[in-house]
């Protein structure tokens, strides 16, 4: 049985007993106990404190999401404020960042106040960069930035440049909050819904030309170094998007970055009918082709790219995951690919798809951990510790225990995910936020 | 028909696409459709499908594929339903979903579709209970009309083991080359595409299949030569096309001797190819035409379970 906590619940006292415990703010990744009194992690436990058994499991320190979709003001029926703070908490995290892309947008400080909520996890608020997310004007940064904005982004598109991008960058550099840039060129990607290549040809889909991502790339690069703003580039699909980012880093610009769990571990042979991961020889498989839920933007990637991309999270090019959870009725997916809405949901199977990636020998349980944790709230300015005298905020899981993708199975207010039906591994046990039991199973 | 009596039972429920086909679903279809052909002729199997309905949901106008179809299912004894699209609630908002799964409630058992959106198919066998006869989806699939090819290479030509046939036009936006890619592939030929580079793009990634981006190149030493329809709101450059890419008569002598040419039709006549090769004695596009009805006889008898 499992349940639901908030933040605003009394904080917890207990001790989990003989777990891995990988802190990676301290670089350590230890079997021990992590004792907590009064939502605090201490040294010595309070006299009636319960014991968990962590044998066998892992803590980590709670995961941040930079990227989330909460459809919350406009499409309450796919996912709301406190459902998705509920898919996080299932899915280990305690923070997450939710896109301004509602209807109407967050691009106004009264609303990124008003979406500032603590739930069952901390949902912050990425403030639109234009007035309206039109691509015309320049919203009022600094006022959602008092307001608690993290970030700023017109997801579901690039800032419009030159003159109208060069000067966010700019407003930016002063306010010391990244711009988190969905990297995409309107002309460029022409209407693409799949990644061009084989599959693309095959399925005679509109193809989606890698460029379409690597020429915004380039020009925010550019801009970073020329305004010293701090540029978060989102949703990474392209090998040579991560090695642009690897050169500009090289030369001191400011820039981070973050890939989707489906970039990296789904490919464009699921399009095709395939549901093998990047790391295994695809199937294509006809009859399960043109599954509206493998619809994305951008599209998943080549096996090839998002191979790369993986080596690339794996070296530490890549700072972090972020789920790009986008929640979509179902009627929006049963259409045909083409029309069907882009967008997959997340939370849930971030680590999931994460731990697979790890018993498949492509990737470090404690590089994973950081990049799900401590170097995608260093992008927002969250800590993550699991120190003594820190609030205890931190995911406790088992990471061989598996579980099916299924409808009564995620917390979200919607599961368009192609994962659905898989067996995965990866159950959260325990997810604590600031010191309070968020979720538990 | 006591052959198929003793024939498996065909694994699909749905067709969608010949890909995926082996070698000899595709012959026991051609076998089938020739069968039926003399069936047809006899008035005999007036009653094999008559506890089927068959639906035409054609979202795209089709004149002679869905003619085929309906003759195909009257022939074997199955109501028909003609589902007018123009004029139909499918044209006020309402799903393809939404239609496939009504249409499903008022009794249709097999559901030829055509529409504009690959994967239309896929969509709709997902979704209902109905056998569903993929009758063209967006450039991606067109099988009965790959299969009524192959029957018509096949008694043309004895056979497509080691035949090489050409496909030249606007390949990337055809559904009729890569369902012929498959089907043809399937039955031990080869396929070489040709067409100016934008109109053969992606396909030099397709196992088994050679990329040509001039005429001569395309078709030297093909054994059959189909040529593609030009799509006329594609804004293609018509005159150059024509000049570049028409099939006539002349420019047939740089296939193998006596190469047929073929042609999915309707055909732009002056355009991809002179009404002299389409009327001439190498024309196989009247033959195409007569295949179509007892091809899909053999489809939908497969389906329903009847052969």
């Amino acid at each position: 049985m499992s349940s639901f906590g908030r933040l605003t619940d009394p904080p917890a006292s207990l001790v989990i007993v003989g777990a891995r415990v990988i802190d990676p703010a301290a670089g350590t990744d230890l079997l021990r106990d992590v004792v907590i009194r009064d939502g605090i992690v201490v040294e010595e436990p309070a006299p009636d404190a319960e014991r968990v058994d962590g044998r066998g499991l892992v803590v980590a320190p709670g995961f941040c999401d930079l990227h989330v979709h909460l459809r919350q003001p406009g499409s309450a029926g796919a996912e709301t404020i406190e459902s998705g703070a509920r898919a996080a908490a299932h899915g280990g995290f305690t923070t997450i960042c939710a896109m301004p892309n509602t209807d109407p947008p967050i691009d106004n400080a009264e609303r990124v106040r008003a979406g500032t909520v603590d739930g069952s996890c901390r949902v912050r608020q990425i403030g639109a960069a234009t007035v309206g997310r039109a691509g015309e004007a320049v919203a009022d940064l600094s006022g959602m930035v008092a307001a608690g904005a993290v970030g700023f982004s017109d997801d579901g598109a690039a800032v419009p440049g030159p003159e109208l991008a060069r000067s966010i960058f700019t407003a930016l550099a002063e306010l010391g909050v990244p711009l988190i840039e969905h990297a995409e060129h309107p002309e460029l990607a022409a209407g693409g819904v799949i990644r061009a290549g084989a599959a693309a040809s095959r399925l005679a889909l509109k193809p989606w030309s890698p460029e379409a991502e690597v020429a915004v790339v380039d020009r925010d690069l550019k801009l970073a170094e020329q305004t010293g703003a701090r540029v978060h580039l989102t949703h990474l699909s392209t090998a040579a998007a991560v090695a642009l980012i690897a050169d500009a880093r090289e030369r001191g610009v400011q820039v981070t970055c973050d890939v989707t769990p489906h970039h990296l571990a789904l490919t464009d042979a699921w399009v095709a009918g395939s549901r093998r991961f990047a790391w295994e020889e695809p199937e294509p498989d006809p009859p399960r082709a043109y599954d509206g839920l493998c619809r994305v933007n951008p599209p998943l990637a080549s096996r090839e790219d998002a191979l790369a991309i993986l080596a690339g999270l794996a070296d530490g090019i890549i700072d972090a995951i972020a789920t790009d959870h986008a929640p979509h009725s179902a009627e929006r997916k049963l259409v045909p690919f083409e029309d069907a809405a882009p967008g997959i949901v997340g939370l849930e199977t971030a680590l999931s798809i994460g731990l697979a990636a790890v018993e498949a020998g492509r990737l470090k349980l404690p590089v994973l951990i950081a990049a799900l944790s401590s170097r995608p709230a260093a992008v927002i300015g969250e800590t993550r510790s699991l120190a003594a005298g820190e609030r205890a905020d931190l995911v406790l899981f088992d990471p061989g225990a598996r579980w099916r993708v299924d409808r009564d199975a995620v917390a979200s207010g919607s599961a368009n995910t192609p994962l659905l039906d898989m067996e995965l591994p990866g159950v959260v046990r325990l997810t604590l936020a600031a010191g309070r039991i968020t979720y538990r199973s | 028909m006591t052959v198929e009596a003793v024939a498996p039972a065909w694994p699909y429920r749905h067709l969608i696409d010949v890909e995926g086909f082996t070698r000899a679903e595709i012959e026991r279809v051609l076998d089938l459709a020739i069968a039926m052909r003399e069936a047809r002729s006899a008035r005999r199997n007036r009653s094999l499908l008559e506890a089927e309905t068959v639906g035409l949901a054609f979202y795209e106008a089709s004149t002679r594929t869905r003619v085929s179809f309906e003759l195909a299912a009257k022939a074997l004894g199955a109501t028909t339903v003609d589902l007018s699209v123009a004029g139909s609630s499918a044209t006020k908002g309402e799903s393809l979903v939404d239609t496939v799964r009504t249409l499903e409630r008022t009794g249709v058992t097999m559901l030829v579709l055509r529409h504009s959106a690959a994967g239309a198919g896929q969509l709709a066998a997902r979704t209902t209970g109905m056998h569903i006869l993929n009758a063209g989806d967006g450039a991606h699939a067109h099988p009965t009309q790959a299969l009524l090819d192959a029957l018509t290479l096949r008694e043309a030509l004895g056979g497509l083991d080691g035949r090489l046939l050409a496909i030249v036009g606007d390949v990337a936006h055809s559904r009729v080359a890569r369902s012929n890619i498959h089907c043809v592939t399937a039955l031990g030929g080869r396929v070489r595409v040709g067409g100016p580079a934008a109109w053969v793009e992606g396909f030099e990634s397709w196992p088994g299949v050679e990329v040509a981006t001039t005429l001569e190149d395309a078709i030297a030493g093909a054994d059959a030569v189909m040529t593609l329809r030009v799509q006329l709101e594609r804004g293609a450059q018509l005159d150059e096309h024509a000049a570049e890419w028409r099939m006539d008569d002349e420019r047939m002598a740089w296939a193998a001797p006596a190469a047929p040419i073929l042609h999915p039709g309707p055909t732009n006549e002056g355009l991809e190819i002179t009404a002299e090769l389409a009327n001439g004695t190498r024309s196989l596009i009247g033959r195409q035409v007569e295949n179509g009805v007892p091809v899909r006889m053999a489809v939908l008898a497969l389906l329903a379970g009847a052969a």
